[in-house]
């Protein structure tokens, strides 16, 4: 089977000045369709990186990405990113920010009404459509990080690419959310890269755990498959053993064998 | 009615079955609260300055009233410009007009020469923000040509358009365009990475990323340029209006010092304080309008 998705041997190196620092080195990961798979290291390790290589925002200095078949190099609404902190325009509302992205995608493809119909039925998939006329600032936290995935979900990805987007909620908030998005996923079936540093978030909502070595110079230490069936319940699966197994295999991989060193 | 028995004789109205004066007795009270207390904020905002006004008055006027004092009190000046003040439409041919004809032209070339600036000055701002070389290239040289002062570039206006108009509309122009271009540089330059991410996984087009993310974002920036352009314009035109005389209320202040009618200087002084001081309120006001929730992420 040809990969969905594939990161071929993927280098990247920041130069400034005279200084140059290798960030990632040869990461090589293949993505099915449909997938969930999360990217997860200590802080430093690149992760984010990598994700914004996938999405086109940053050029790897040697290998490329390539998405069903063809290189992709610059972003694209095909790989729709999901932002740590929501990036939503504060000076647009709920709505106006979703419609920006289906406007574009579905310029020549959809009409007037279609855009706005398929607007609010993103909205509705994650439940926001009480607060379409409301602006950023007026909803909260877990409300933004929504529509945040609303608009990127709106623009009828390949991939999903999900850059710690649960990271500055609360855990309360976080779980419900988590546990949105799974139901999407289950639902609309997404190719989906994760990146995060919450060990249990990775183990509940993926199928696949690439675990980073730290940097400089990164690279993929280990990659874990998940083989819980789906859908999968947060309640039971605290005391469930596969859960618990792969939980442990990825702290240890964080803690004994990859531990994070301060300024090394 | 309702209302009037509830003030004449509460108790009555109260004891009456009718639901609506009942519902309407406690809604009323917080209503009439908040109309007092709206009233006493703007008491608090208006009386003061109001009695420094007032105070200031009484000092020009005693100061002013001794024999042989070189300018006029305020009373004085009243009764010499009350034709001024009470007939600002007539119109009897040359420059001998009302002040309304003095400030709406000088108000018109300051309109002209400032929405010039308004649209020069974010579009150069807007390359010079986003174009690092733009910003090495251009960047020097604004900084000196900021620094002449405006009614320096009359001569040459006036050597290049040899027309007093066009000349007065360049120097609004070139005063006002400055700070437009440097803040609306600033706002572009501060642009969240974040806007320009999601701008560029939407895939706007240049067009479109200036319309919808570029313009917005800066606008908090934009409009400080823009508030203090309208200031120094409104500077500006006085000043060069005198040099280049015809109808404006710069070149009635200069008349009027000439023809010794101190108390239409005076007069005129005071139209101009309160017209920049519109001037700048309405810059503002929109500039509030335009921004709304911006500010805030």
């Amino acid at each position: 089977m040809t990969p969905y998705l594939k990161l071929d041997h993927v280098d990247k190196v920041f130069t400034r000045g005279k200084v140059s620092s290798e960030v990632l080195k040869d990461i090589n990961l293949n993505l099915g369709k449909g997938e969930y798979v999360s990217i997860i290291g200590h802080s430093g390790c690149g992760k984010s990186t990598m994700l914004n290589i996938i999405a086109g925002l940053t050029r790897a200095t040697i290998g490329g990405v390539i998405l069903e078949d063809r290189e992709v190099n610059s972003p694209g609404p095909d790989r729709a990113v999901v932002f740590q902190n929501h990036s939503l325009l504060p000076w647009l509302t709920v709505y106006q920010n979703v419609r920006l992205g289906v406007d574009k995608v579905f310029a020549k493809t959809k009409s007037r009404a279609e855009r706005d119909e398929w607007t609010m039925h993103n909205l509705n998939l994650v439940q926001m459509t009480h607060a379409k006329d409301k602006r950023p600032s007026e909803i909260s936290g877990g409300m933004k990080q929504r529509v945040g995935i609303a608009r990127a979900l709106a623009m009828e990805p390949k991939v999903l690419l999900l850059d710690e987007p649960f990271g500055a909620l609360d855990a309360l908030t976080r779980a419900h959310l988590q546990d949105s998005v799974m139901a999407l996923h289950q639902k609309l079936g997404n190719t989906i890269v994760m990146i995060t540093h919450d060990v249990d978030e990775a183990v509940l909502l993926s199928d696949r755990i690439v675990m980073m070595t730290n940097g400089p110079s990164a690279t993929i230490g280990e990659v874990l498959d998940v083989p819980l069936p789906r859908p999968r319940q947060r309640l039971e699966l605290a005391s469930n053993p596969v859960y618990l197994d792969c939980r442990k295999r990825v702290l240890e991989f964080l803690y004994e064998r990859h531990k994070f060193v301060e300024a090394a | 009615m309702n209302m009037q028995v509830i003030k004449t004789e509460p108790a009555t109205a109260l004891a009456k079955p009718p639901v609506a004066s009942v519902a309407l007795a406690p809604k009323q009270a917080p209503n009439y609260d908040k109309y007092i207390k709206a009233a006493k904020d703007a008491a608090a905002r208006i009386i003061p300055p109001l009695i420094v006004f007032a105070l200031l008055m009484v000092f020009w006027e005693l100061l002013c009233r001794r024999a042989g004092s070189t300018l006029p009190p305020p009373s004085k000046v009243y009764q010499d410009t009350k034709e001024l003040i009470f007939d600002p439409f007539f119109d009897r041919g040359g420059i001998d007009k009302g002040l309304f004809w003095h400030l709406s032209a000088s108000l018109q070339r300051v309109a002209f020469g400032y929405s010039l600036a308004a649209v020069v000055g974010i579009a150069l701002g807007t390359l010079v923000g986003q174009s690092v070389w733009a910003m090495r290239g251009l960047d020097p040289i604004f900084q000196v040509l900021r620094t002449i002062p405006p009614l320096a570039w009359l001569p040459l206006a006036l050597a290049a358009f040899r027309d007093g108009q066009p000349s007065a509309i360049f120097v609004i122009f070139i005063t006002s365009i400055w700070p437009i271009i440097i803040n609306t540089a600033v706002g572009i330059r501060n642009i969240p990475q974040d806007y320009r991410n999601v701008a560029a996984v939407v895939q706007l087009n240049p067009l479109e990323f200036f319309w919808k993310v570029m313009l917005p974002s800066a606008a908090p920036y934009i409009f400080t340029g823009l508030r203090i352009g309208i200031g120094l314009s409104w500077l500006a035109i006085i000043a060069a209006e005198m040099l280049i005389g015809g109808v404006g209320i710069g070149f009635f202040i200069w008349d009027a010092w000439n023809s010794s009618h101190i108390s239409e200087i005076i007069l005129a002084l005071f139209y101009v304080g309160i017209i920049g001081f519109v001037l700048d309120r309405m810059i503002a006001g929109l500039g509030k309008l335009v921004t709304h929730g911006t500010s805030v992420s």
